[in-house]
């Protein structure tokens, strides 16, 4: 009798250390769900929805904040994989919202007085430039976020839509034109 | 000694068309009114141009260089005048257009300065230098730069498989070339083979083509090549696939994912290796291709064409005929309809024909699928073509690559087959790019979620930096007023302070009655008196304001000292 209940509490002490150990030695930090949201989001940093870049929305739809529908730049398809990550219903675009055609900005050189102000509007570094010193984008990094626009004082600043080249043409979904019967 | 053939799963055998243009020897192709050469022709990087406007440059000029590891130059097919660099419509399925150079002949095809070379005496190095300097690729249609196919030891490269099967209908390029010029393709075989220390070299051509072989076993017994061997392979749709011919000539079938010279083979194009041979023995870039000229034309044949030309005057060549719709680049199962017919013709272009109703009649509608598995018995990789077309259909990406979409090689043998007339192989380009495009997606926005991330830490840094440094301030200002304060209760009870201040005191005053003013010589009596005038001034003042002088406050002498007051500078 004493020695099976030794062996119980001994085997319970063992599995609680067992326990207490991993929780500590494993423990997760932060929510594993906001990395997998924020690794789904267009990363554009636009904060179009809302929220001051893609982590705070992840953060946001995580914590059931904010809805899955606010973000232009990842189109219905952005919607549609929030959707399929979360296991809800795919829904449009909310009001005022929308998907929006991919662009890069553009600063008018003649035009920029250097005033550095939409260096530190751009969230991921993609103006070069210095004060009193002409600005450039480095368009191969600009995510078409629009944050540039707003401060510029003197409007130099304007979206160009990405044309398409030969070198990022996509074959299209085969369509057939449909042809009148010709009466007899 | 018989070798052992394979059999690869599915092909179909479409009607061949070959004999058109098979009989005639290959003709050099009239020097066109002017070449537009897209710097593009290439897998990789484009070509960086190193011409302008108005240049004159020689036949064999590079006038592209490539830019980057994976890229390939682009030469002046003959010399002229550059009249133009600047975007044009190419040869590409999409009709868009690419950075071109177009080139106004001259008529005096003159060469730059060339020499070629034994490849025995140059290193491997040099070699895979000269090849990509020489703008060789790839001729059977990938166009992927020689070079870099050409590494061989660490790999094992056992066999080298020299593709003259030739499959598609319609065309006899490497069919004529390899009856006319059998001896250049074995020598570029030889150089292929030293590169990858491969042993044997077998050269697969389907026997539907019964000259080519026979040319080329003669060229090897004639020139008494060792371990290499012509083979006949059966003629089915696609057996000039690279995955298709190694399969039938070794027995290696490449799985998934994996390059087949991991498994020990490499393949090229017989086109490819007489280029190779051009460029390393004799030093000529590629400049020119043998091009299948054929469909709805008066004379169809193969031409040697350089590179630009356009596919209206080649067409011209042969005897345009009325009724032709549109042009055709490449076969008619893998081919496409080209944008226009004034592009260039393009290292790719091994074929041209000219489209006419009666060849070409207009496909039939597209019924819906009826599972009937046609296409599984067909396709040549052995994938399920059915489930491949209801994944692209549907936009289920993932699913599509799950069934394997990019083991397909767009071969068309599927919709060949296809009773309700799917175009198949649309679907899985238009999937294959869809793909393609979200993975650039993904690796932009990992950039980005990068470049911001370090952004914020950037700014966060700065500002604790900015804090430190402002704390840093406070804690030496308070430090300092501390010191004075402690200063100020401390000194009277200091002597010895006291003591030094006294004798610094001292010392500025002995300077000071040292030093004379230098101007003092030569004065009139007038200016003399007036200085002994303000001379007692000064002393008046001293004896005033000495007594007054709190010699308990030493900061107000410390003061004194440091600052040298206005009028013990001597006065001009």
């Amino acid at each position: 009798m004493l020695s099976a209940l030794l062996v119980m509490s001994g085997l319970a002490l063992f599995l609680g250390a067992i326990l207490g150990f991993s929780a500590l030695k494993f423990k997760v930090e932060g929510n594993p769900l906001v990395d997998k949201i924020d690794a789904v989001l267009p990363q554009t940093q636009c904060g179009q929805c809302g929220y001051p870049g893609c982590r705070p929305y992840a953060t946001a739809i995580t914590e059931g904040e904010a809805d899955i529908n606010l973000c232009p730049p990842g189109g219905e398809e952005g919607i549609a994989k929030l959707a399929e990550l979360l296991g809800v219903e795919a829904k449009p675009f909310g009001e005022g919202a929308g998907p929006k055609e991919k662009a890069v900005a553009y600063i008018d050189e003649s035009t920029c007085i250097g005033c550095t102000l939409c260096l530190q509007a751009c969230p991921v570094d993609a103006i070069l430039g210095a004060a009193k010193q002409m600005h450039t984008i480095i368009a191969s990094e600009c995510t078409g976020c629009e944050l540039c626009l707003p401060p510029c004082p003197v409007d130099c600043i304007s979206m160009v839509p990405i044309p398409e080249k030969v070198g990022n043409w996509k074959w299209r979904y085969p369509v057939y034109a449909l042809t009148p019967v010709a009466h007899a | 000694m018989m070798r052992q053939l394979f059999r690869f799963h599915g092909g179909v055998h479409p009607p061949t068309h070959k004999s058109q243009s098979s009989e005639k020897a290959i003709v050099a192709a009239v020097m066109p009114s002017k070449l537009v050469i897209p710097l593009h022709q290439h897998v990789g990087n484009i070509a960086r141009p190193v011409v302008k406007v108005g240049d004159r440059v020689l036949k064999g000029q590079v006038i592209g260089a490539p830019d980057g590891r994976l890229s390939s130059a682009v030469h002046a097919s003959t010399s002229g005048i550059v009249a133009a660099i600047d975007m044009q419509v190419v040869a590409h399925p999409s009709a868009l257009s690419d950075l071109c150079v177009t080139l106004i002949p001259d008529g005096l095809e003159e060469w730059v300065v060339n020499a070629g070379a034994d490849y025995r005496e140059l290193s491997h190095t040099d070699l895979r230098h000269r090849l990509r300097q020489a703008g060789v690729v790839g001729l059977g249609g990938a166009v992927f730069p020689s070079d870099m196919k050409l590494y061989g030891g660490k790999n094992k490269i056992k066999a080298l498989v020299l593709n003259g099967a030739e499959c598609e209908p319609y065309i006899t390029c490497d069919d004529r070339l390899m009856r006319e010029r059998a001896d250049e393709i074995l020598r570029g075989a030889e150089i292929m083979r030293a590169l990858l220390y491969a042993e044997e070299v077998a050269i697969g051509i389907e026997d539907n083509k019964p000259e080519a072989l026979a040319a080329m076993q003669q060229a090897i017994v004639e020139g008494r090549y060792q371990g290499i061997e012509a083979v006949a392979v059966p003629t089915v749709y696609p057996g000039g696939g690279a995955k298709q011919l190694i399969r039938v000539l070794t027995g290696i079938e490449v799985p998934a994912g994996v390059r087949s010279t991991d498994m020990g083979v490499q393949c090229f194009n017989v086109a490819t290796a007489y280029s190779a041979y051009r460029a390393i023995a004799h030093g000529e870039p590629m400049l020119s291709r043998i091009v299948t000229v054929t469909g709805n034309v008066a004379n169809p044949q193969n031409f040697e064409v350089l590179f630009g030309t356009p596919v209206e005057e080649l067409v011209a060549q042969a005897g345009t005929l009325p009724g032709t719709t549109g042009h055709l680049m490449g076969g008619p199962m893998m081919g496409f309809e080209l944008p226009s017919a004034k592009v260039g013709v393009i290292k790719a272009a091994n074929c041209i024909i000219a489209m006419s109703e009666a060849l070409f009649p207009p496909p039939a509608p597209a019924m819906p699928c009826i599972r009937c598995t046609r296409c599984v018995e067909a396709c040549p990789q052995e994938l399920q073509p059915q489930d491949l077309y209801w994944f692209a259909r549907a936009d289920n990406f993932g699913k599509a690559q799950e069934f394997s979409l990019f083991d397909c090689i767009e071969c068309g043998a599927c919709a060949y087959v296809c009773p309700s007339h799917i175009p198949l192989v649309q679907y899985y380009r238009y999937a294959k790019s869809e793909i393609w495009a979200r993975e650039r997606d993904k690796t932009a926005a990992d950039t980005a979620r990068q470049r911001h991330e370090f952004r914020q830490f950037r700014i966060e840094r700065d500002k604790q930096e900015k804090a430190a440094k402002l704390a840093e301030k406070e804690r030496a200002a308070a430090l300092a007023k501390q010191q004075a304060e402690a200063a100020q209760t401390t000194a009277p009870a200091d002597e010895d302070a006291q003591a030094r201040i006294q004798a610094a005191m001292q010392r500025v005053q002995a300077q000071h009655d040292q030093t004379h003013p230098k101007n003092t010589d030569h004065l009139t009596p007038q200016q003399q008196t007036e200085i002994a005038e303000v001379e007692a001034r000064r002393a008046k003042i001293r004896e005033l304001a000495h007594p007054e002088a709190d010699i308990s406050h030493p900061a107000s002498h410390l003061q004194e000292v440091a600052r040298p007051q206005p009028e013990d500078l001597p006065k001009e």
